[in-house]
């Protein structure tokens, strides 16, 4: 790389088990393009907060981990919206590649430039959120149409990238079984759709919103219950 | 030799000479399968442990204590048998001829024992009181000795918790000898060692081990005469596995009855075991079912251990642990791993009997280690917070492949290495007090050498270190000094012969010292060199706490400009104690290792730089202090990963608490991460973990309402607790520790 590129990272979770198959280092990318009503990171939006870092530091302090990720873990870029920074995280993913690790992206998919096509080619699995299997619900609770995840969704079959499919599940709003099945039905279309996740919506953000002067939209809704989310997974027992 | 006992074993140089390792090598049977095979508790075993519990209730009813013999002391053959259900115990023996019943041990001390009786309701018997006015205790030799300076380092508590008013322990007896070979021969061989002796110097140090020499044989007597009060005759080998159990245990309950010492560990035994395990089940007389319930009913047994202590040292340890700690697993030098069917049955008596602290069962693990025993291991550490791990890999090419462990994490060869106990000096309050130039402001007294205290505007980071350097050499040597007094004493006063007796003759011994609040001094002194930190002075002009202004890397984020002054740190203090010779010649080790104390350490030591308050609790073990890690779980793994095992050589220990949640979504992803998690810390060359699965919502629960989680275990610092057996602060404290969680 000619360039001097620098990513602006939020945080790092270095035993991640969450984001991605075995044990994961998780950077959290700075910088959100999206506003999700459910978001729980509220303090990754700004773009211009984080920490600086080269790829090549970050890549030096993830490997001081390889002896932890056995045979499936790795890296996760998360964020945020790692897409935003898709130049440096495709020179981080790049590198790491170079070590050996695994690399892992989480994204909403909602740009498709020819950086995050180059950070794709570097990209060993995605996990993809789709956030609700109907346009209107992008529209009011997201910021972008149903048609950008999709559009991205058709590029990473294309190219046979791993992809675990996630949502997280709002009770009121998604929470309906039409809706896993709809999910369902884009996995079954997809040969790179190996795995979905469903994630119970959680509250536990509720004091960064506090602390940060702002206000949680969807703080009047309920988590679902464990045997509510445990019927929705059986729709789809193969993805697991 | 041959004996008929011995018939289908492979021989091998353990015939001709006492060595056990040898047998278990030529003899054990690796297995690399999983735990389908095992067997649940039979109907038998839940009528025997259903009366303990009940037992075990009604003890704690009792406030922690069932009853006392206070008019007998305790010895092998002082007690008639005892019993918890005679016709359907499979092993026997008691420490005393009651269940649960504590026996009276005042060889290291009469006030302890006197006092221990008393808070509990007893009157030590005016017979044993009588008996021991015309006794020297090793109490009483430990404090004709002391020199001023070291009775005021144990009152100000800058050296704590010494083995100088009770047994020091932490000596593990070889107990498999005497069901390999049978008592006859032992006593044989010993006969043999003092014979050659005579043929030797009589100096000091030889005259010392004759007489050694001649307690030990008398006392292997004992042991054989203890059985023969349950019935069995343990002169000759045993024949087969239930008779190997037995012989052990026996060995192993005489050396309980005759000392009290901290930590009573029990070795290396269940591979050991299994050998006698496979062949009676080769030859038809043992089922798998019959296997676990002799592993059920030993364990039962070990979990009835108990000695008597005072309500403070209880409130020191939580509860009254004994340290029955069983090393499981390991590889061999030849590469096969040391992993039985009976590695696998002895965990799975935290299934069969449900969990519990004791025994303290270690997995020594390896890399190389079986995935299937991994995977078993990882899933009962979910399931009962029971267990804890310690580097195999790390240890195997210094102790070979039949080493142990004793209490928590001290390793030593079995049989062939001893060690005196040395507790810990308190590091945190040694930089307070170099700082203030010898005086310790929480007991208001001088001691060490007197200088002017540090004070000024901003303290001076080299200036802070050129003065702990003159306040660890000083302590250092004072702190050898009083171990040798003390081992002396314990060797002339209270020598564990049982123990010795199952020892070769020619014993390595390690004298094992101590440091707690190693991540205070770590973050103080970052805090010193990093950020500003100013002295604040009482009236005396003596440094009473700090103002500290700014950001400063801390022991727990992986960060080397921290977490190297920790492992430095260590590094010279086990440099320092060096410098003076010990006792016996033994060899300086050292240990990070709080145990529970680390409340203790905490409460008696004024505020530190980095911001701990006056008499706030110290992070147990090497862990980094609360809630002071950024960087997640494995970062923090990363930075106890950094002091080196080569000079802390007693141990490492940390203790990890995750959520369930944060360690995977399924119990498959759980088991397999934990897996991972273990082999990455384990080949950073860390030494020791604790891990506790659990969320800190059941912890609170069990605070508020302890009925309701009589059986709730969990990991302290290397060794395991019934949480409701803390006190409430310590309850507190193990609830405000760092638990990793899912964000």
């Amino acid at each position: 790389m000619s360039r001097k590129l620098v990513g602006r990272v939020h945080s790092i979770q270095t035993m991640g088990t969450l984001d991605g198959p075995g044990v994961r280092f998780v950077v959290f990318m700075q910088g959100c393009n999206l506003r999700c009503k459910c978001c729980h990171n509220p303090d990754t939006w700004d773009i211009e907060g984080g920490t600086e870092y080269s790829a090549k530091q970050l890549v030096a302090k993830a490997t001081r981990y390889r002896e932890y990720f056995g045979a499936e873990g790795g890296v996760t870029a998360t964020g945020g919206e790692p897409l935003l920074q898709a130049e440096f995280v495709a020179e981080f993913f790049g590198l790491c590649h170079e070590a050996g690790l695994h690399t892992c992206l989480d994204t909403s998919g909602s740009i498709l430039s020819e950086n995050v096509k180059l950070l794709l080619a570097e990209t060993d699995r995605v996990l993809l959120d789709i956030k609700y299997t109907e346009d209107s619900l992008y529209h009011d609770n997201v910021g972008c149409p149903l048609a950008a995840p999709m559009e991205f969704l058709k590029y990473l079959n294309e190219q046979s990238i791993q992809t675990t499919l996630r949502q997280v599940i709002i009770p009121g709003i998604n929470d309906g079984k039409e809706n896993v099945l709809r999910i369902k039905a884009i996995a079954d279309d997809c040969a790179c759709v190996d795995k979905i996740e469903l994630l119970p919506f959680r509250k536990l953000c509720q004091t960064k919103y506090d602390a940060m002067g702002l206000t949680f939209p969807f703080a009047h809704l309920p988590e679902p219950g464990r045997e509510a989310m445990k019927s929705l997974q059986a729709l789809i027992f193969e993805y697991q | 030799m041959m004996h008929e006992n011995w018939n289908g074993f492979n021989g091998g140089i353990w015939q001709d000479e006492i060595n056990v390792r040898d047998f278990i090598q030529k003899n054990y049977t690796e297995y690399k399968g999983d735990d389908s095979f095992l067997s649940g508790a039979t109907e038998r075993t839940k009528g025997v442990m259903k009366k303990l519990e009940s037992l075990f209730a009604l003890e704690r009813q009792y406030g922690g204590v069932l009853d006392i013999d206070t008019a007998t002391v305790s010895s092998l053959t002082s007690y008639s048998p005892g019993y918890i259900d005679k016709e359907n115990e499979i092993i026997v023996g008691m420490q005393t001829n009651r269940p649960l019943k504590r026996g009276v041990n005042p060889f290291g001390g009469m006030r302890m024992a006197r006092q221990a009786c008393e808070a509990y309701g007893y009157k030590l018997s005016d017979k044993i009181e009588e008996e021991f006015r015309y006794r020297t205790t090793h109490n009483d030799g430990v404090f004709r000795a002391y020199t001023d300076e070291m009775r005021k380092a144990r009152k100000c508590h800058v050296i704590t918790g010494l083995p100088d008013a009770y047994g020091r322990g932490r000596i593990i007896g070889d107990y498999r000898r005497v069901a390999l070979y049978g008592v006859d021969k032992l006593i044989e061989e010993k006969k043999k060692d003092k014979k050659e002796l005579a043929n030797d110097h009589f100096d000091g140090a030889n005259i010392q081990l004759d007489e050694e020499l001649y307690k030990q044989i008398e006392f292997l007597g004992y042991v054989k005469e203890m059985a023969a009060m349950y019935g069995f005759d343990i002169s000759q080998p045993a024949k087969d596995a239930r008779e190997a159990i037995q012989w052990t245990y026996f060995a192993y309950l005489g050396a309980i009855k005759e000392q009290n010492g901290a930590a009573m560990s029990l070795g290396r035994v269940s591979t050991f075991f299994d050998i006698y395990i496979e062949r009676d089940l080769k030859n038809g007389i043992l089922t798998e079912e019959g296997a676990q319930e002799l592993m059920d009913d030993f364990v039962m047994k070990l979990r009835m251990a108990r000695h008597l202590r005072t309500p403070e040292y209880n409130e020191l340890f939580g509860g009254d642990p004994m340290w029955i700690t069983e090393a499981v697993g390991g590889v061999g030098e030849d590469g096969r791993s040391l992993v039985t069917k009976s590695s696998f049955r002895v965990l799975n008596t935290l299934y069969t009997l449900g969990s519990s602290p004791e025994p303290n069962l270690t997995i020594l693990w390896s890399k190389a280690l079986p995935e299937p025993f991994k995977k078993f291991c990882a899933k009962v550490s979910c399931d009962t917070d029971s267990i804890q791990y310690e580097n195999d890999d790390l240890m195997r090419p210094i102790y070979g492949d039949d080493y142990a462990i004793a209490c928590c994490v001290s390793a030593m060869k079995v049989g062939k290495q001893m060690q005196f106990f040395g507790a810990r000096c308190n590091l945190a309050k040694l930089l307070l007090i170099a700082i203030n130039g010898g005086y310790d402001t929480t007991s208001n007294m001088h001691i060490g050498p007197r200088m002017e205290p540090l004070r000024g505007d901003k303290l001076d980071f080299d200036a802070v270190m050129e003065r702990f350097d003159i306040y660890i050499a000083w302590l250092s040597h004072l702190y050898v000094n009083t171990m040798n007094i003390i081992h002396y004493m314990h060797d002339k006063y209270a020598y564990e012969k049982t123990q010795m007796a199952l020892h070769d003759t020619e014993v390595e011994r390690f004298m094992a010292f101590g440091i707690a609040g190693l991540s205070v001094v770590a973050d103080s002194l970052s805090a010193i060199k990093y950020a500003r930190v100013k002295p604040v002075t009482d009236e005396n002009g003596f440094v009473t706490g700090f103002e500290t202004v700014g950001d400063f890397p801390k022991y727990g984020n992986d960060d080397d400009r921290v977490d190297l002054i920790a492992k430095d740190m260590a590094h010279k203090v086990i440099c320092e104690l060096r410098k003076t010779k010990t006792y016996r010649d033994a060899i300086h080790t050292l240990s990070v290792l709080t145990i529970t104390s680390n409340v203790m350490y905490g409460k008696n030591t004024a505020a530190t730089p980095d911001g701990r308050g006056a008499g706030e609790p110290f992070a147990p073990g090497a862990n980094p202090m609360h809630n002071r890690e950024e960087n997640g779980a494995l970062a923090s793994l990363n930075s106890v990963a950094k002091i080196s095992y080569d000079d802390c050589r007693d141990g490492v220990s940390n203790t990890f608490s995750i959520t369930p949640e944060a360690l995977g979504r399924t119990e498959n992803e759980r088991i397999s991460n934990l897996v991972n998690i273990l082999d990455g810390y384990f080949a950073k060359k860390a030494h020791h973990i604790n891990v506790n699965v659990m969320n800190r919502e059941t912890l609170l629960k069990a605070y508020e309402n302890p009925e309701a989680y009589p059986n709730l275990t969990i990991r302290v610092s290397g060794y395991a607790v019934n949480f409701n057996k803390l006190s409430r602060e310590q309850q507190r404290e193990v609830i405000s520790r760092t638990f990793h969680e899912a964000i």
